[in-house]
């Protein structure tokens, strides 16, 4: 293994990063040589027995030294903090055209589905300069993808979706691994993240064996558990018809809103007694049990996929 | 105030007892009341458990030489850098200053003959000793894996160790804290004797009114989460387990709103040590004594109101993130304040090199390292990329226990011949100080390298690039164990063998020095007054120019 695996700077926003880890060093070592610097100074000056002169002190100015470095403390600290926030709020935004990948942890493996249906364990192939967004969960205990080239990290909890994004600029084979304690083999919930070009990309993901995108594989789940009973314009039980729900809002039965993002679609499966939409009964069963984390990725894919042919089609 | 009257012994003859003649049988020690013999015991229990800590870790540092491991599996690894973290971070770092030094010197500081509650302090030594040595046996007979920090899911439904046991010795250890910061609270408010002000008080003494405080405020919370945990893994009272619609995230902000002031609990008290220390081997007044008050309280607060930074990668909102990164930031002003101020009291000083305060100067040093990489991990994009790894564990072990461990050392020695009435040998703590500053700084160094470079901690196995800062950090580390078992050796020794010490070694101002060392049972020969600021080495407005040590003037009138 390499050290380049981890220290190559593989995206902007690592270099970024880099650069204010280079600032706060040089700040330190300022600071360092000047506290350090003063100490050597008073005791070469002021060792006992020395003959140098004590005379004054400034005790009567202490106030208003004591002001003047705790004043320019406070702004030096709060131009790190203003740099460091803005680097963070810039690469919070996240893009809206994405590669979208899901992540599923466990102990102690990683799984990751594409949408083009392919998947893979311990390995991700993502393309270079596209923006590339991870939805994650766990099956088990807490998780966290750790990516050192990206310098990201993003811990991964039980039912529940958190997410990082990256566009990497560079390409190779890098390490990625597990960063949040999760048991025993936690050392080596570890793999390979493989940046290739977005032509390798395409090439690679034509070449795997799943013959359907994830979208497809959610619509064959979507027949075959029943849900296109109900969930189709048309059906006769009074269900939410899903073309173009996901990203709207939605008005729940008890008066409140949310957004149909991937949280709001997983919940409606699993919770569906808190997620009921405002005007429906209470019919929907509860699929805790029937569907597996990576199911949930396919069907919610299927749904997203719903709203894309609309928004496309208002286009038109 | 002034009404109170105190209730001292009458005057002993010269040459009388001192506390350590009140009864030599163990059960006279194991029955006292006395402050003075409760720290002592104090003393013994943590350093106890302070080696036991100290050799799990070294097992752990001797398995990291290679990165595929030489005797471990990963199960027994993941024990014991779990026995290393409960036992130094409950057992040994949050009691060591206040419940040995604490216990001893506070009372003796501020002119009173006990503590407020002595019993109350006796039990607090048991629940300290009981809660700790049934952990201990825990640990060491079955094994605890979820790391000092018992994150649910892991803890409360998958881990099959034993965590409810081990989480109700610490919490029965939580409170012999909270007992310990009320009977400071208490002491400090009620038993200051006459012209003892607030702002007469010695910073040590602020220091353990301001770490009660936190200590009495904050464990609380650490025992509801822990109980909030056995309640999950014994009952399966859905609380943090998400499939029943808990979440983890709360136990984390309930673990980490005691844990981070609990890093206070830590360091507090060690900037009230090398306060008295500066001041005493500068003889100079600590500068801007008011202004360390402040800052002192204002660590106290402000550390209240910055948990989240744990949580930035958690799963925790940004603007959350932007917010505790913003009061971490501030929290640190007052820290790097304290530091110009402990250097700006060398000044025109006399300064000696005796052992305590190259003690001291190891904290300086340290902690200026530990506060600066804090500001790194402030930042939140430093601290997505270095949390959970090598960086924050060199980090934190840095000012916490760097710092807290230097200044408990300066403390221990400075206060030793008070004690004791014993003189150590010189050289070799000196040797010692020098050597266990190196020995941080070769141990930890390492660790920021890799942990920046990318090497997660928690790791048994772990890349080979990362092989050469384990070995020189594995190399520190036995430094490190050099540096801790010197001072057993010659500090024992000097109890059988050491020089008397006369009753105010260093000359220092402090009124725990005004009295015999070591002292008689009720502290002071006859109540004690109050009559000048602290440290008054010298005039103020005017440095001595002769270092004539005779000088220091007594805070107050106690023979």
């Amino acid at each position: 293994m390499n050290i380049s695996q981890f220290t190559t700077e593989a995206s902007d926003y690592a270099v970024k990063v880099d650069h204010l880890f280079y600032l706060e060093s040089i700040i330190s070592g300022l600071v360092v040589l000047l506290v350090s610097g003063l100490i050597i100074v008073f005791f070469a000056l002021y060792y006992r027995g020395s003959s140098t002169p004590r005379g004054e002190v400034p005790e009567r100015k202490s106030h208003e030294i004591e002001i003047g470095w705790t004043v320019a403390t406070l702004f030096s600290f709060l131009f790190l903090f203003w740099w460091a926030a803005s680097d963070q709020l810039t690469a919070l935004a996240p893009p809206k055209q994405a590669l979208e990948i899901h992540v599923v942890a466990k102990q102690w493996m990683w799984r990751f589905q594409h949408p083009s249906g392919a998947r893979e364990i311990d390995e991700l192939h993502v393309p270079a300069h596209t923006n590339v967004r991870l939805a994650m969960t766990s099956q088990d205990v807490i998780h966290d993808l750790y990516l050192p080239a990206l310098r990201l990290k993003q811990d991964i909890l039980p039912d529940r979706y958190t997410y990082e994004w990256f566009n990497a600029t560079k390409t190779g084979i890098f390490h990625f691994t597990c960063a949040e304690f999760c048991g025993t083999d936690h050392s080596i919930m570890a793999g390979s993240l493989v940046i290739m070009t977005p032509e390798d990309y395409a090439r690679w993901t034509a070449a795997q064996p799943e013959g359907d995108d994830l979208a497809h594989q959610g619509k064959a789940l979507f027949h075959s558990l029943g849900c296109s009973g109900c969930h189709t314009p048309g059906s006769s039980v009074h269900a939410p018809d899903l073309h173009g729900v996901y990203g709207h809002v939605v008005h729940l039965s008890d008066g409140s809103t949310r957004v149909a993002d991937e949280a709001y679609l997983r919940d409606c499966m699993l919770l569906p007694d808190t997620t009921r939409v405002a005007g429906f009964p209470p019919i929907m069963p509860n699929f805790t049990g029937a569907v597996d984390e990576g199911q949930i990725f396919e069907l919610v894919a299927y749904i997203k996929s719903l709203s894309a042919d609309q928004d496309a089609g208002a286009q038109e | 105030m002034t009404d109170v009257t105190l209730p001292f012994a009458p005057p002993l003859d010269a040459g009388g007892g001192s506390y350590l003649d009140e009864g030599h049988t163990i059960l006279s020690w194991l029955t006292t009341t006395d402050h003075k013999r409760i720290a002592i015991l104090y003393a013994l229990s943590i350093t106890l458990f302070f080696f036991i800590g100290g050799v799990a870790i070294g097992l752990v540092r001797l398995e990291l030489i290679s990165p595929t491991g030489l005797f471990l599996t990963s199960d027994e690894y993941n024990r014991l850098f779990t026995i290393h973290g409960i036992i130094m971070v409950w057992f040994f770092l949050v009691p060591s200053i206040p419940a040995t030094m604490g216990n001893f010197i506070l009372p003796m500081m501020i002119g009173a003959p006990d503590v407020a509650f002595p019993r109350l302090n006796l039990l607090s030594w048991y629940l300290y000793v009981g809660g700790a040595a049934f952990t201990v046996y825990v640990l060491l007979s079955g094994g605890v894996d979820t790391g000092w920090t018992f994150y649910p899911p892991f803890s409360s439904d998958y881990s099959h160790s034993n965590v409810i046991a081990a989480a109700a010795g610490v919490f029965v250890v939580g409170f012999s804290s909270i007992a310990t910061g009320v009977n400071f609270l208490a002491t400090i408010h009620m038993l200051r004797c006459p012209g003892m002000t607030w702002f007469r008080l010695p910073l040590f003494a602020w220091s353990m009114y301001v770490v009660s405080m936190v200590m009495v405020l904050a464990t609380p919370v650490l025992a509801m989460s822990l109980l909030l945990i056995s309640a999950e893994r014994y009952f399966g009272l859905p609380i943090f387990d998400p499939r029943a619609g808990g979440d983890p995230l709360l136990f984390q902000h309930l673990f980490w709103f005691y844990s981070h002031p609990a890093v206070y609990i830590m360091i507090l008290p060690a900037m009230g040590v090398v306060s008295e220390v500066f001041a005493c081997f500068a003889r100079r007044r600590v500068f801007g004594y008011g202004f360390m008050v402040f800052s002192l309280m204002t660590i106290g607060v402000v550390g209240f109101m910055v948990w989240g930074h744990h949580m930035f990668v958690a799963g925790q909102s940004p603007l959350a993130n932007l917010v505790f990164s913003f009061l971490s930031f501030i929290v640190a002003v007052p820290s790097a304040i304290k530091v110009f101020n402990w250097t700006a009291t060398l000044y025109r000083g006399h300064i000696g090199f005796e052992a305590p305060m190259i003690y001291a100067l190891g904290f300086l040093g340290l902690f200026t390292i530990g506060g600066l990489t804090g500001l790194f991990l402030a930042s939140v994009p430093i601290d997505i990329a270095t949390t959970d790894s090598y960086f924050v564990v060199a980090h934190f072990h840095t000012i916490m226990v760097g710092g807290t461990v230097s200044a408990f050392m300066a403390g221990i020695h400075y206060w030793w011949p008070k004690v004791t009435g014993k003189l150590y040998n010189e050289f070799w703590a000196q040797f010692a100080a020098i050597t266990m500053f190196l020995g941080f700084n070769v141990t930890f160094l390492p660790q920021f390298v890799m942990g920046w470079l990318g090497m997660p901690r928690r790791y048994h196995y772990y890349p080979d690039v990362f092989q050469i800062w384990h070995i020189l950090s594995s190399g520190g580390a036995v430094i490190l164990a050099v540096a801790y078992l010197m001072p057993l050796v010659y500090l024992t020794w000097s109890l059988f063998y050491g020089e008397k010490s006369p009753g105010n070694p260093w000359h220092a101002t402090g009124l725990e020095w005004q009295t015999p060392s070591p002292p008689p049972k009720s502290n002071f020969l006859r109540p004690p007054r109050v009559n000048a600021e602290p440290y008054d080495y010298h005039d103020f407005g005017r440095a001595e120019e002769t270092g004539d040590e005779s000088r220091a003037r007594p805070q107050g009138d106690a023979s």
